[in-house]
């Protein structure tokens, strides 16, 4: 065994969390000249979005998409064997993903002379942290300023035990045990989409059963179409209106009634079921209270324009400081926290913040949408551009996209541009920096876009704003 | 009465679309025009408008499905709430090209457009004093500019919401915000985009912001009166620039007082002798003999300019403010001619029937307040000249005459100078001297 570990009697800027807002804020203020001590419980950072999210995540699906365009190669006159997936190859090179990843942090951190602490905190004041470290180390620790980045986690469906093999959540789903003959997907929302495609990629029969009326709740109709039609023939069934009633562990699977919109009941048995029914900040067991930080009312940490709690001293980021609960917003508070911890004066206030859909095809979009638009009564001005005559795509043997622009009518500034399409999640970072720019729809217009790409997209989608 | 809602000729050619998103559910209350549903054709992505305004009453597509032109989509009972007659429908503009058509569509704003568009400010976030935190205006319309302007506009502390912006779509460059800086700290410093009142110099404006004061009662703004603002000016700028002093004397005006009492008796009121215009005629002795007084320190060219003239001005409270009328060659006048003058002069001003160039020339100035009470005060001098005399109440006073008190009538005297030009010795001297005058004339001539 190993040192016991040593916790530092004081920090002038503790970290709590490493995940994408935690390290990032940690190597930012260590950067700007603060002494920083890091507190996760994990051996290196990477928090949800390195070890049981984002990249791992991505991962599966690369290996979907190798299957799914093998299979559709047919069509254009390559045929390929049927593939072998060898799950424990599949999984040792995804978790080789993320320890690279995860591991080069590591190694980051120690480069940049961060105090790593592996354990838990706890405030018992606004300037005094109890830190438990996974060996059992218990001590006390005062700080100057904390940046709080303790993430969030899957929410389960009530009644089910935790550490079932067979009712799982993305952290289990993306663990890949094995592939399931049959899996179930409880929720129509990206992380669903995404696991569900990964798992149907590599062999699984995938349901979906959702909620509301419609998949990805809060995405344009529009957008959500271009996927809904592909995934209505690579899944078994999009069972939408629909409710889970009741779930059952048997030995061989999972008996699961599903209950319509009009209140008819069905059972149907699935090997497993993958629960992606959202995910709830983590704020508990961390002594707020003791610390004087606030919650708001949907259980998110109150935080002001640069990221400061109740407690002035006390920043928080990422995941528990609102939604959209995505590693990019907590990269960009991370930066923000950071550099006001530091005495400068920045502060959030993005423009927009892109979401993507790692789905096939990918969906992604930033800024205002048709569907908060048409909420807000806000007048706008849209082009939309289906990818069926856009060469890139038929070269790629697809045809299914949409590229839309959302403008101010009056003044052409780009206010929200959306892409449904294969590469939608790289096409939107143009879209991104339109609206920071503060962009109108000429300059997208008078940008040249290289040929043939599906950024061009972009550009003749613009275009169609000034066709008489 | 439910109408069905079909879908409309969209295009040459087009027979058929893929419904990629129903904008309305049953139950809603839709305007003319207002978009039903969106349809993936061959050439483009069409907006279904509803034919009329009213309420949706059954949708029988969804989407992902194929309709065909011609087809009912929804029915809806037309009328309801503000609606007006149903509206035939418009085929929504599509072109006839083989390339992928236009797609784009205004929503149309709704009837019951909110009559406050303007949400309540967010509540101020918690913030540390010394951080200059600029709003964060999440969810508001936000300012058309880049992140680096909006990090320079913090950094240099300015509202970036109070930047016009002067790019396409009211983009704002980092440009205007320095703009907005400089134009902001010429009004608030001085200056500011109309110095047309004097131009002098920057400063002279000078203003910190003002609170609202609203919050602790009610106010009403009044524009200055031209008076007004040129006084605030002229006395903003000596203030600011002249270093003066007060020099206090008295004068025994007793004999002075019986003969002028006397003389009045005599005369027609257009002749009436005042304390002013005999003070007037002292001080144009005075400044023969002191020179200095009668000058313009010429700071620029490190020059005094003496004046071979002795024009003095005479302050004149008027119903709309103070003037000073100047009274010419008073060193070549004798005091019934000035006497005359002055009274003339002090009718039209007040009447404002003067000309502005009875107001300019003046080298000297008298500001007379005994008819109004006070026993003294600071004048402040009128720049460029360098010397002001002020006269306060006369009042009996016992003074001592080396063995006893006679009760005499004394007149306050205070003499604002420019030190820059004048002595405090050459003040007192030079005050001393009129006072010498008054309580013995015969100096005047002796000095004079």
């Amino acid at each position: 065994m190993s040192e016991k570990t040593v916790i530092p009697a004081q920090a002038q800027l503790v970290v709590i969390g490493a995940g994408p807002g935690g390290y990032a804020a940690a190597f930012k203020a260590a950067e700007l000249g603060l002494q920083v001590t890091v507190i996760d419980p994990e051996a290196n950072p990477g928090g949800v979005c390195l070890h049981r999210g984002c990249i791992p995540s991505k991962a599966l699906l690369h290996v979907s998409k190798l299957v799914n365009e093998a299979a559709e190669s047919v069509a254009i006159g390559v045929t390929f064997a049927k593939p072998k997936i060898d799950v424990d190859k599949v999984r040792a090179w995804k978790d080789e993903v993320v320890g690279k990843l995860t591991g080069g942090l590591g190694m980051k951190i120690q480069h940049k002379k961060l105090t790593y602490v592996r354990g838990m905190a706890q405030f018992t004041s606004a300037t005094t942290l109890s830190v438990t470290a996974v060996d059992g180390t218990v001590g006390e620790m005062t700080f100057e300023q904390a940046i709080v980045a303790t993430g969030s986690r899957p929410i389960m469906l009530p009644g089910v035990e935790p550490g079932s093999e067979r009712i799982i959540d993305s952290t289990g789903a993306l663990e890949l045990a094995d592939v399931p003959a049959s899996l179930l997907v409880v929720g129509g929302g990206y992380i669903g989409l995404e696991l569900g495609s990964a798992y149907q990629g590599m062999g699984s029969k995938v349901s979906v059963v959702e909620m509301t009326n419609g998949l990805l709740p809060g995405c344009d109709r529009d957008l959500v179409s271009v996927l809904k039609r592909r995934l209505d023939v690579k899944f078994d069934a999009i069972m939408l209106n629909t409710k889970v009633a009741g779930l059952k562990e048997m030995k061989t699977g999972v008996q699961v009634t599903l209950e319509d919109k009009k209140g008819e009941k069905t059972t149907q048995k699935f090997a497993k079921v993958l629960v992606a029914i959202g995910r709830r900040p983590n704020t508990e067991d961390l002594g707020f209270d003791r610390a004087g930080i606030e919650l708001d009312e949907k259980g998110f940490v109150k935080v002001d324009g640069q990221r400061r709690t109740a407690a002035a001293n006390i920043f928080a980021i990422g995941d528990i400081a609102g939604e959209p609960m995505l590693a990019h917003k907590a990269y960009a508070e991370a930066a923000v926290a950071a550099e006001a911890a530091a005495g400068r004066k920045a502060v959030y206030d993005p423009r927009a913040i892109p979401a993507v859909v790692f789905t096939d095809p990918e969906i992604a979009w930033c800024g205002i949408t048709e569907t908060e638009a048409r909420a807000a009564k806000r007048k706008v001005k849209t082009a939309k551009l289906p990818w069926r005559g856009v060469g890139r795509t038929l070269t790629l043997g697809r045809e299914d996209g949409i590229t839309k622009l959302i403008v101010d009518p009056e003044t052409e500034l780009v206010l929200g541009v959306a892409v449904a399409g294969p590469g939608a999640g790289e096409l939107i970072a143009e879209g991104v920096l339109a609206i920071e720019m503060a962009a109108v729809a000429s300059d997208l217009r008078g940008t040249i876009h290289p040929h043939p790409t599906l950024s061009e997209t972009i550009y003749e989608a613009a275009e169609m704003l000034f066709k008489p | 009465m439910a109408q069905e809602i079909r879908v409309p000729e969209v295009s040459d050619g087009v027979t058929e679309g893929l419904v990629i998103s129903v904008a309305v559910a049953v139950g809603d209350k839709v305007e003319a025009d207002q978009t039903l549903l969106e349809m993936e054709t061959d050439k483009a992505v069409v907006a279904i408008p509803s034919p009329f305004a009213g309420t949706i009453a059954e949708i029988r597509v969804s989407e992902g499905e194929t309709v065909q032109v011609g087809a009912v989509i929804m029915t809806g009972e037309p009328g309801g709430g503000e609606a007006a007659a149903p509206v035939p429908a418009e085929e929504p503009a599509a072109e006839p090209s083989a390339a992928p058509a236009v797609a784009s569509a205004v929503e149309p704003e709704p009837e019951e457009a909110p009559a406050a568009p303007e949400p309540a400010p967010a509540p101020a976030p918690t913030q540390v004093a010394d951080v200059d935190l600029t709003p964060v205006r999440e969810g508001e319309r936000v300012a058309p500019a880049a992140p680096s302007v909006r990090r320079l506009s913090r950094d240099l502390g300015v509202d970036i919401y109070q930047v016009q912006g002067t790019g396409p779509g009211g983009r704002i460059s980092e440009e205007d915000v320095r703009l907005f800086v400089r134009e902001t700290m010429q009004r608030i410093t001085g200056g500011g985009p109309a110095p047309a009142v004097t131009g002098e110099f920057p400063g002279l404006h000078a203003q910190r912001p003002l609170p609202d004061f609203s919050k602790w009662g009610g106010v009403t703004q009044e524009p200055m009166s031209k008076v007004r603002s040129i006084t605030a000016d002229a006395m903003s700028y000596a203030w600011s620039t002249i270093p003066m002093v007060t020099q206090y004397d008295k004068a025994d005006i007793t004999e002075l007082e019986e003969f002028r009492k006397e003389f009045n008796s005599k005369v027609d009121p257009a002749g009436k002798l005042t304390m002013t215009a005999i003070l007037v005629k002292i001080c144009a002795a005075a400044l023969r003999a002191f020179p200095q007084f009668n000058s313009t320190l010429d700071l620029a060219r490190r020059e005094l300019i003496l004046k071979d003239y002795v024009h003095i001005g005479v302050a004149v409270d008027t119903p709309g403010g103070l003037l000073v009328p100047v009274l010419r060659d008073t060193d070549r006048k004798g005091i019934e001619t000035l006497a005359v003058e002055l009274n003339e002069m002090a009718a039209k001003t007040r009447e404002r029937r003067m000309s502005p160039a009875d107001l300019e020339g003046g080298s000297f100035t008298i500001s007379n307040l005994g008819g109004i009470g006070g026993t003294a005060f600071t004048p402040i001098v009128y720049a460029p000249q360098v010397a002001i005399l002020g006269v306060s109440r006369a009042g009996m006073e016992p003074v001592w005459d080396g063995s006893q008190f006679n009760p005499r009538l004394v007149m306050p005297l205070s003499l604002t100078y420019d030190h820059r030009v004048i002595d405090g010795a050459d003040g007192a001297r030079f005050l001393r001297w009129i006072c010498q005058a008054i309580e013995k004339p015969i100096n005047l001539v002796m000095k004079g």
